[in-house]
């Protein structure tokens, strides 16, 4: 897998991660508003994450041994 | 509140536990059946980076700073995502050259250098102590929080006596656990399963002790997180945590910093190391690990937040430390039995930490400091032949005791000063300063061990300069001037705004202007001089590690050496009966029958070395092979050269199997051909004895009456008349089957002479029909012609085509029944292809003979009736057509007679 197409992926999933987590797009989701009664950011912040553990967890555990 | 001995007590009992799961885990792993060789164990032992000060200060700092608490969990799960890449080289370098410490690794790749191991070693205690005695204090606070009744503010146990407080005994406790579970023998992997297992054991308390608390706060006291989130944003004191950047100063730089922070600190924690690289079973395991880490992290931070506003929306601000909100609120709401439970937890997470971070520290003191000193003193060179396994496990065990009480004695005297609380990110800053060495020194052949020396002593400086004297200065342990006038009275030395940079937190700055730092010299003073031979061959294995063998290293060693003297040396520290384990094992994987017939070449001094690095790090390690073995010292042009052959021969060898399986399939091919050949030599026999028979036939007939005629004169004429009348038809017989054997041979040999012009197949039918109408009057029979009036042209051999025609309906005449008979020729067009069909209203063929009717001498009908012919006129009309690409075939049932058919394509090729 070092060389293979899921390092890749697991590259650009970092590289995305790193564009979500950060400004500008942080910026984005920082309101004061409570959309499904919870923090904007509070909710962006922990969807994102955990959307990206799933993609992770996709790539690197359908990754050929 | 609860009695203190109940909180002692359920301390005790659960370190006890521990000690049980620990002892469990070795005994299994004496057994060989191992409970940590799986990811899931694997991935618990990594949240050991979820420590006490992120345990109860999670939530201290939600409380001040809303989503900031979170930086600190997202910088590991990015630093997961290029685990793959990044930490499984580490493990892999580690593994290959029996790498125990942070410290060493960078010693190691540099050229196996006493120094940058020192240097490394010392920037580790003085970042990472304090970090060990926040945890002390964190189970300190906890213990009196709890004891205290969970009210206002409260101190920590300082004024008792020393030997009456608890956390002394909780640190001695942990000393001597890491002591049994971390250092009872010398190991050469320095893999500890029975603490591997404990660890992952209390990740699952502190994990299970979290939520807990968490789902009690936010669905016991509260009605959930939308009830919690409601409240904090009706309370004008608590909006602001909701949004994001209005409550922290820093702003988005500062986020940013702290991920990176975060991140790099998960890669380089010298416990991190521990677990993540040394204490790793299978290279597999890191797999699962990259997300199920994540995972953890998300779950044990879900609740951090509304435990925050939950804490403040129950105390207000100001009355309870927001640190202690995870065992005040369930206090408070009388649930004393889950405050008891969380707090096992934070012990869980401070013990975790500590017991990790004890043996790595400890683990570097010893080989990178105490053993270089011991190494160079008198005493120890007076004394060649002494066993020092006793020796190297004191220092071993006072280290980790020293470790452990220098980290309470700091929690005792720093108490609740600014320079404790604040340590966290401090010490993270201070690890963060190994990353431009570790990951050049990975990826990056042009590193130098001055290069590394530098950018680590500049990052280290800075560091202390601009975070660590600030904290003790806020602290009063330090002129506060120093703060706000910097050093020497000079404006542009304040601490926190070097060289008048301002607008960063004081995190930012500081790991600005020490990385920036570290990066420029370690890159700059790299680039001054070329590696020496010893810093390329190092800096080769590390950053090809997956590119070549474990042999690798042996390649770039010259010398002579002695196996009894290198067995020495390393049986004084590993012991001998482990040793001749070792070096017999070894003499197998080589094929060499006993330990005494191995050769004193390179592989075995490398062999001793690893051994050897395992147990006291790797420049220790070479300063003592140095002493026991003759070596000349390769210089760069020639470790270059040495890499050179060995790519070329890497090359050579992938050009040597390249060629082999061409050779491989060029023999399969001829083995094929061979077959061929064989089965065709068969087949020629067969022809052999069918031609000789069918030409016996007639011979014998021939004979048969000619001798009649000469032996008997007296034959009346008309006798003589029909043999003779039979010796000519037999004779012609005869000609016609050579002709067409010859014919048959031509053709499939490819020599047949082909004249192609242009064919018009309606009068070549009609021609073929003509010329057999004799035949068929002879038998009686009707013939039937149907051409279309659009008459198909081809480009083929007419002749060639006309004698197919004609054995196609001379073989219809043959099987036409003597009344009646009747032929059918039928000339078509379909498509692209020309086709003739001769019928005819035999007896057909029978179902078992139809596989044969194109093979050579198998004629139709039984011997009695056999029809006169050579059996060679079918395969020869079928080799004809299909030299013309097209193809012939033949439908029959029973008694209904018999349909040879054949198809050339419209635009027939010669």
């Amino acid at each position: 897998m070092r060389r293979s197409l899921s390092s890749q992926r697991l590259i650009a999933v970092f590289m995305t991660a790193a564009l979500l987590f950060n400004y500008p797009i942080l910026s984005l989701f920082d309101s004061s508003e409570l959309p499904l009664g919870m923090p904007t950011v509070f909710l962006y912040l922990f969807v994102v994450w955990a959307v990206l553990i799933v993609v992770v967890a996709l790539i690197v555990e359908r990754a050929p041994k | 509140m609860i009695p203190a001995w109940l909180v002692v007590a359920a301390s005790f009992a659960y370190l006890l536990v521990l000690f049980a799961v620990a002892h469990h885990a070795d005994r299994r792993a004496d057994l060989g059946r191992s409970v940590i060789s799986n990811p899931w164990t694997y991935t618990l032992s990594m949240a050991v980076f979820c420590t006490a000060w992120t345990y109860f200060g999670s939530v201290g700092r939600a409380a001040s700073g809303g989503m900031w608490f979170l930086p600190i969990y997202l910088g590991p799960t990015l630093a997961m995502m290029l685990a793959w890449m990044v930490t499984l080289k580490m493990i892999r370098i580690s593994k290959t050259y029996r790498i125990t410490t942070i410290a060493d690794f960078i010693a190691s790749r540099y050229g196996k250098s006493h120094l940058l191991g020192g240097l490394v070693t010392v920037i580790v205690a003085v970042g990472i102590i304090p970090y060990i005695a926040l945890q002390l204090k964190a189970i300190s606070i906890g213990f009196a929080v709890l004891t205290g009744g969970g009210g206002e503010h409260v101190e920590p146990a300082r004024a008792v006596n020393w030997l009456q407080d608890s956390t002394l005994y909780v640190a001695l406790t942990l000393a001597l656990f890491t002591v049994l579970f971390g250092a009872r023998h010398l190991d050469a992997s320095e893999r500890h399963e029975g603490m591997v297992a404990a660890i992952a054991f209390e990740s699952v308390v502190k994990l299970l002790a979290f939520l807990a608390v968490g789902i009690f706060v936010t669905y016991g006291i509260y009605d959930g997180f939308g009830d919690i989130f409601a409240r904090a944003q009706a309370d004008p004191d608590l909006k602001h945590l909701l949004s994001f950047a209005t409550v922290d100063s820093s702003g988005y730089g500062g986020w940013f910093a702290l991920t990176l922070l975060a991140m790099l600190s998960f890669i380089f924690l010298p416990r991190q190391f521990q677990v993540n690289v040394v204490e790793n079973v299978n290279e597999q395991h890191l797999k699962r690990a990259i997300w199920l880490f994540p995972a953890y992290l998300l779950l044990i931070n879900i609740f951090v937040l509304p435990i925050a506003l939950g804490g403040l929306l129950h105390f207000g601000r100001g009355t309870v430390d927001p640190d202690t909100f995870v065992l005040s609120l369930p206090l408070s709401h009388g649930q004393e039995a889950l405050a008891l439970l969380v707090f096992i937890g934070g012990l869980s997470a401070a013990t975790g930490m500590v017991i990790v971070e004890t043996i790595a520290v400890s683990t570097m003191i010893c080989n990178d400091l105490v053993m270089p000193v011991v190494l160079r003193s008198k005493r120890f060179s007076g004394e060649m032949r002494s066993d020092l396994t006793g020796l190297l496990l004191s220092i071993r065990r006072g280290a980790i005791l020293i470790v452990v009480l220098l980290g309470y004695l700091y929690f005792r005297l720093a108490g609740e000063a600014y320079a404790l609380v604040s340590i966290g990110l401090i010490s993270f800053a201070a690890v963060a300063q190994f990353a431009p060495a570790m990951l050049g020194g990975m990826y990056w052949r042009g590193g130098t061990r001055s290069g590394a020396l530098a950018g680590l002593l500049v990052g280290f400086v800075l560091w202390v300069y601009t975070l660590m004297l600030p904290s003790f200065a806020k602290s009063g342990w330090l002129d506060p001037g120093f703060l706000e006038h910097g050093a020497f009275g000079l404006a542009f030395l304040k601490p926190e705004q070097l060289f008048g940079l301002t607008g960063l937190d004081n995190i930012s700055h500081a790991l600005f202007w020490s990385l920036t730092a570290n990066v420029g010299f370690y890159v700059g003073i790299s680039l001054l001089r070329v590696p020496t031979g010893q810093e390329a061959s190092q800096a080769t294995l590390f950053v090809d590690v997956f590119k070549r063998d474990k042999g690798a290293a042996a390649t770039l060693w010259r010398g002579s050496a002695h196996v009894d003297d290198l067995m020495q040396l390393v049986s004084r520290f590993l012991g001998t009966a482990r040793v001749r384990l070792l070096f017999g094992r070894y003499a197998r994987e080589r094929g060499v029958r006993s330990i005494d017939d191995m050769p004193g070449d390179a592989g075995l001094v490398q062999f001793a070395e690893t051994q050897l690095a395992g147990a006291i790090g790797s420049a220790s390690a070479r300063v003592m092979v140095a002493s026991v073995v003759q070596e000349e010292p390769l210089g760069l042009d020639e470790v270059m050269n040495i890499l050179d052959e060995a790519s070329q021969v890497r090359a050579y060898s992938r050009e040597l199997e390249e060629k082999s399986r061409a050779l491989e399939a060029a023999t399969s091919d001829l083995r094929e051909a061979n077959e061929q050949l064989k089965e065709l030599d068969r087949l020629k026999d067969d022809i052999m004895s069918s031609v000789t028979h069918e030409l016996r036939t007639p011979l014998t007939s021939i004979r048969a009456l000619s001798e009649m005629m000469l032996d008997d004169p007296d034959i009346s004429i008309d006798d003589r008349q029909r043999f003779l009348g039979i010796i000519v038809s037999e004779t012609n017989r005869l000609t016609r089957l050579v002709n067409q054997v010859l014919d048959l041979a031509k053709i499939e040999a490819g020599h047949a002479e082909w004249h192609n012009t242009d064919v018009d197949m309606s009068e070549l039918v009609q021609h073929a029909v003509d010329s057999t109408v004799q035949l068929f009057r002879d038998r009686q029979a009707r013939i039937e012609l149907s051409v279309p009036t659009e008459a198909p042209h081809l480009l083929a051999d007419h002749d060639r085509l006309h004698q197919v025609l004609l054995n196609l309906l001379s073989n219809a005449a043959k099987f036409v029944p003597k009344q009646g008979g009747m032929v059918k020729v039928t000339l078509s067009c379909e498509g692209d292809e020309v086709r003739v069909d001769v019928a005819d209203n035999g007896p057909g063929i029978a179902p078992e003979f139809m596989p044969y009717v194109f093979e050579k001498f198998r004629q139709g009908g039984d011997q009695k009736d056999r029809p006169q012919g050579t059996g060679l006129g079918l395969p020869i009309s079928r080799q004809i057509v299909e030299h013309f690409g097209g193809r012939m075939w033949v439908e029959s049932s029973p008694g209904q007679g018999a349909q040879f058919s054949f198809a050339l394509p419209a635009n027939a090729r010669t």
